[in-house]
């Protein structure tokens, strides 16, 4: 792979890493509920969930280890976790 | 303020689901924006997000050792200046670097008066090479090297103040936040990058691992370790303590019960006289900075 000058590795590689297979539960989001204030995406601690163009939140499944801190602390318990069959 | 809208934190970090530390490292480059230089103890952090080749940072970003930290940073920053140029420098450090090992030079850079901003993720243990107590582990935790058991109760220490130790050394802004309040952690990060000198942010970051919770809860765990007063988030400006948060207060053990690391004071029985003492802590803190909120009933007389 390629790296930079002393070996250094490029910026923001990490994302090789498809965390994504750790998960055993999966957030499903509810946009009914959903009012939009972006608390999901604020506290994310992979930084996995992104803001669609109607304004609504999609978790990226290929990072997202499952957690479950969106759905606990989402103020309309708008997401709930399920668990998930591979 | 830095912009912050895009991501400088990579997902695909090998951080345990639900991490505490994982959201620091996020909410730290919010605040700082890409005109920044990280300089990251070892830790929990360094190891999770930066597995050579693969690294989460997109910012210049250098590890040092547990205990040069500090200096690292220090010499960055007086290179930086003597070229004239603005990158903001930052040490990360987790609470057994910063506490413990890198103690020497942290005193040294804050003494000398470098200006930079040192962020210490506080999770009360050495949680990377196996929760080994740290000086900021809590009274009565237990861990690999204070098991609780027949002839020990946990650390028998309580947790080093060194918001206290590096405002005694003249930083100009010391502050606490808890990952529990995102955007005042982002707020105070911003506040100490503006302020010229050496400024300390100690963030309250819970491990769901080390401490023995679920990972959907690390946001209500310390939560709960504010409004229980066993963590007070503060600022102090040049040694004077500027603002407070205030709590309508719980009793610790709504705390305690929901962390595996202080089982042993519910089960096999309820130990009500270390409690008791992790109670007198709690008093102790609200006491010292005031924390108490006084709810004002309908009927007009203040009650606690």
């Amino acid at each position: 792979m390629a790296l930079g000058i002393g070996c250094s590795s490029r910026p923001g590689k990490a994302g090789n890493n498809k965390t994504g297979s750790w998960r055993v539960f999966k957030p499903i989001f509810d946009h009914d509920k959903c009012t939009k204030c972006g608390m999901c995406k604020t506290i994310c601690p992979e930084g996995c969930i992104e803001e669609s163009e109607d304004d609504f939140f999609i978790p990226d499944e290929t990072y997202c280890k499952g957690c479950g801190i969106c759905a606990e602390e989402c103020p309309s318990d708008a997401i709930t976790m399920e668990q998930e069959e591979k | 303020m830095a912009e912050n809208s895009c991501e400088l934190f990579d997902s695909g970090h090998r951080a345990c689901g639900g991490c505490g530390a994982a959201l620091v490292s996020r909410l730290l480059l919010k605040a700082t924006g890409k005109d920044v230089i990280i300089v990251s103890a070892t830790g929990c952090m360094e190891v999770f997000s930066t597995p050579y080749p693969e690294t989460a940072w997109k910012v210049p970003w250098i590890h040092s050792l547990f205990e040069n930290n500090s200096a690292v940073a220090s010499g960055i920053e007086a290179a930086l200046k003597k070229q004239g140029r603005k990158e903001k420098v930052v040490a990360i450090g987790g609470d057994g670097s910063t506490f413990d090992i890198g103690m020497l030079c942290l005193s040294g850079a804050f003494e000398r008066g470098h200006d930079f901003t040192y962020i210490c993720y506080d999770n009360e243990a050495y949680m990377n090479t196996g929760i080994q107590r740290s000086g900021a582990t809590p009274y009565d935790a237990s861990t690999t090297t204070s098991p609780a058991g027949k002839c020990s109760k946990g650390n028998n220490r309580p947790k080093k103040d060194l918001p206290q130790i590096l405002a005694a050394h003249g930083a100009p802004y010391v502050a606490t936040a808890s990952i529990a309040y995102p955007s005042d952690v982002v707020k105070k990060i911003e506040k100490a990058l503006n302020t010229p000198g050496p400024c300390y942010v100690q963030i309250h970051a819970p491990c769901c691992t080390g401490w023995g919770f679920e990972g959907e809860k690390t946001l209500a765990i310390g939560k709960l370790a504010i409004e229980t007063g066993l963590w007070v988030n503060f600022e102090m400006e040049n040694g004077v303590v500027t603002r407070v948060k205030k709590v309508v207060r719980k009793p610790v053990e709504s705390y305690l019960k929901e962390q595996k690391r202080f089982r042993h004071l519910f089960k096999p029985k309820i130990n009500a006289e270390e409690i008791a003492k992790i109670q007198a802590i709690a008093d102790k803190n609200a006491e010292k900075y005031g924390t108490d909120l006084k709810l004002k009933s309908k009927s007009g007389p203040v009650v606690p």
